[in-house]
């Protein structure tokens, strides 16, 4: 009979190698299904793993799409570190995307590098107010986090809708829900002509950095993972939890609403409905997956946004809806969360007791 | 605002109550147990396209219902293994579990989008339907709507009447005196998530098969979430759960109290969409206000994963 066995202390090892189960696991799920769906599975496999990476531009566009991820997922990362759970980060991304291009269209005929820098601090002012109010709530009335954000993430999606639906539809636009396509001066400049890829990655890789250095370096930082494993030691040691709340929230908030920027600003160049393609929710499981560590969230976010381009070669090619790329989302997730059993206890085989 | 107007705005507060009564109310079943799972979002979509697609295929909605029941079930497994079993992090897994479901939802439910199931008629209690003003609103409906009341009737008598249902409390409040007098807590816990689920798959299914009746990706829209926020909300006691459950159906038809009011106000359909988030936020806000409400009623439990030891 197979047991589980306490092992006397956390297994460093397994706490790297779980994600790596769950990857593991995550394709075999995969290959599983492909066959379920009556698909040859290595068929779907290569189209899904393979093909959207096969030349430099696949992998210009998977670089463009984890740029997103690996923004907000840092910002997250900060806060999850202290159990502050900011689950809201896709309404966060969407108002930071609303104010950015607010500022776009207001100096819609503008010229000057005073546009985009405005629209930075827009985007990121517009996803922390939204972060703020989860932050406000839980400090003044206690109110749960999770639910408050999450709820608003309903409410930012209703307001992105009207806005594009009324105040911010092109007014030549034939009465499609979207605003003007932004100016030259509203787009972040690309880093060659071959390809999409904008300025955005680099700040993403800025930002990852900065995670590392606050979480690793600082002493706020510091505070904030004593927090995280013993809330009580935290509290003796006189760390202010509303410090943490704030920054946990507001960093998630801020990043996600640079990332909400660089939607808009980038690949999409307008403000749309779809501002976010469920960023939000998959910055999430790359936080998990990188075990909230800047270095594992730029891998981790590749290998979300290998997900996502896989799920697009997925319906261009093996008529699949491209939602498949949320089904191995969702499981890889869920395979991690199992195979996080292994960092504590160990399977073992034994007789089963008389 | 005359009699019949009141009538059909109570009718439809009922309607767009009752899933959330449904789902709440096996949520809270679950949460008694000490089990947090936060994927009812995904659990009533994973409900929502079985029962959908099982009605298209068979014609009967109430094979819909079951597949519906079955599916948030299965799901509910999924996170029990995980969180019961391996002990993984509750609030993680159920987070998860919500992705998951939309996400399998969404991709399973594709070629259903364009098809639309026949609308099922009420079931019409005689002479009480007959009632002025509100006799049609609450005996002319659809059955699941009894459902609701006869399974807020059984939970009540099941927590505060019945030896299982102290049992079940015992584990949520004290799940290591529970395991020292004999209780098998995972197995209760278990069973208890699994209620929670299926509950959730038919409040899923309601939605598919009588209240629209189509499938649309993301159909279920926070629902869920609400839901979990109700049983909050309700410090959880199932009639303050039904009471609950029936102001946010009254705040989700809100846009009915508008036209009835006879004014001649233009607003927005997104902001009157946005009330009943706002309207969750404004209740925990109530709710939370004082830290002893909610920390003196949750189970003590809550989300704290358990293994026997020896």
């Amino acid at each position: 009979m197979i047991r589980l066995e306490r092992r006397p202390e956390a297994s460093q090892v397994m706490s790297y190698a779980s994600p790596l189960i769950a990857i593991v696991l995550m394709l075999i799920g995969g290959l599983l299904l492909f066959a379920f769906l009556g698909k040859n599975p290595l068929e779907g496999f290569k189209v899904f793993f393979i093909n959207p990476i096969s030349d430099w531009y696949g992998v210009s566009e998977l670089f463009l799409k984890a740029t997103p991820l690996m923004l907000i997922a840092v910002g997250l990362a900060v806060g999850f570190r202290a159990n502050v759970w900011n689950i809201g980060a896709e309404g966060q991304l969407i108002v930071g995307g609303i104010a950015a291009s607010a500022v776009a269209l207001y100096f819609h005929e503008a010229e000057g590098a005073h546009v985009l820098i405005l629209m930075v601090i827009a985007g990121g002012i517009g996803g922390m107010l939204w972060a703020a109010i989860p932050a406000f709530l839980k400090i003044r009335f206690n109110t749960n986090e999770i639910l408050v954000s999450l709820m608003l993430v309903y409410v930012a999606q209703l307001l992105v809708s009207w806005l594009v639906h009324g105040p911010m539809m092109d007014p030549d636009g034939f009465n499609f829900p979207q605003s003007r396509m932004f100016e030259d001066s509203a787009l972040l400049p690309l880093l060659s002509d071959e390809n999409r890829l904008n300025l955005a990655f680099v700040f993403a890789l800025g930002a990852l950095l900065a995670g590392y250095i606050f979480m690793f370096r600082s002493f706020a930082g510091f505070q904030m993972q004593v927090a995280g494993y013993a809330k009580d030691a935290a509290r003796y040691a006189g760390f202010s939890a509303k410090r943490m709340i704030w920054i946990g929230l507001l960093s998630g908030g801020a990043m996600a609403g640079f990332a909400g920027m660089s939607e808009v600003a980038g690949p999409m160049g307008q403000l749309t409905e779809h501002v976010s393609s469920n960023y939000g929710f998959a910055a999430i499981i790359v936080a998990f997956v990188a075990r909230l560590n800047p270095v594992g969230i730029f891998f981790a976010s590749l290998l979300m946004a290998l997900l996502y381009l896989g799920g697009e070669q997925a319906q261009q090619y093996m008529n699949l809806p491209s939602s498949i790329s949320n089904v191995f989302q969702g499981m890889l997730l869920m395979f991690l969360l199992g195979s996080d059993v292994l960092i504590n206890y160990r399977v073992c085989w034994k007789e089963a007791r008389v | 605002m005359d009699a019949s107007i009141l009538g059909s705005i109570l009718f439809a507060t009922i309607v767009a109550g009752t899933p959330l009564i449904i789902v709440a109310l096996g949520q809270l079943i679950a949460e008694k147990s000490g089990v947090l799972n936060l994927g009812a979002e995904g659990m009533m979509a994973m409900g929502a396209i079985a029962g959908f697609a099982v009605t298209l295929h068979s014609g009967n909605p109430w094979l819909g219902v079951l597949a519906g029941m079955l599916a948030g079930a299965a799901m509910s497994l999924i996170f029990g293994v995980v969180v019961l079993t391996l002990m993984g992090n509750q609030v993680a897994s159920g987070l998860a579990l919500s992705i998951l479901g939309v996400g399998l939802s969404a991709f399973i439910g594709k070629p259903y989008e364009s098809e639309i199931l026949p609308t099922v008629g009420a079931l019409r209690i005689p002479l009480l339907a007959d009632i002025p003003v509100i006799g049609e609103a609450l005996f002319n409906q659809q059955a699941l709507v009894y459902f609701s009341w006869a399974l807020f009737a059984g939970i009540v008598w099941f927590l505060y009447r019945s030896r299982p249902g102290l049992v079940l409390r015992a584990v949520g409040e004290s799940p290591t005196s529970a395991h020292s007098i004999g209780y098998p807590v995972i197995r209760i816990r278990y069973l208890a998530t699994i209620f929670g689920g299926a509950m959730a798959g038919i409040g899923g299914a309601y939605l598919s098969v009588f209240y629209t009746p189509l499938w649309v990706e993301g159909m279920v829209s926070g629902r869920g979430w609400i839901a979990i926020a109700l049983v909050v909300f309700a410090t959880w006691r199932p009639f303050r759960v039904l009471v609950g459950a029936y102001l946010f159906g009254g705040v989700m038809v809100a846009q009915l109290f508008v036209q009835g009011s006879g004014l001649d106000i233009n607003i927005p359909s997104q902001f009157l969409s946005a009330l009943p988030y706002l309207a969750t936020i404004i209740v925990l806000v109530i709710i939370s206000r004082d830290q002893n409400t909610v920390r003196l009623n949750a189970p003590v439990s809550l989300g704290q994963p358990y293994r026997p030891e020896a």
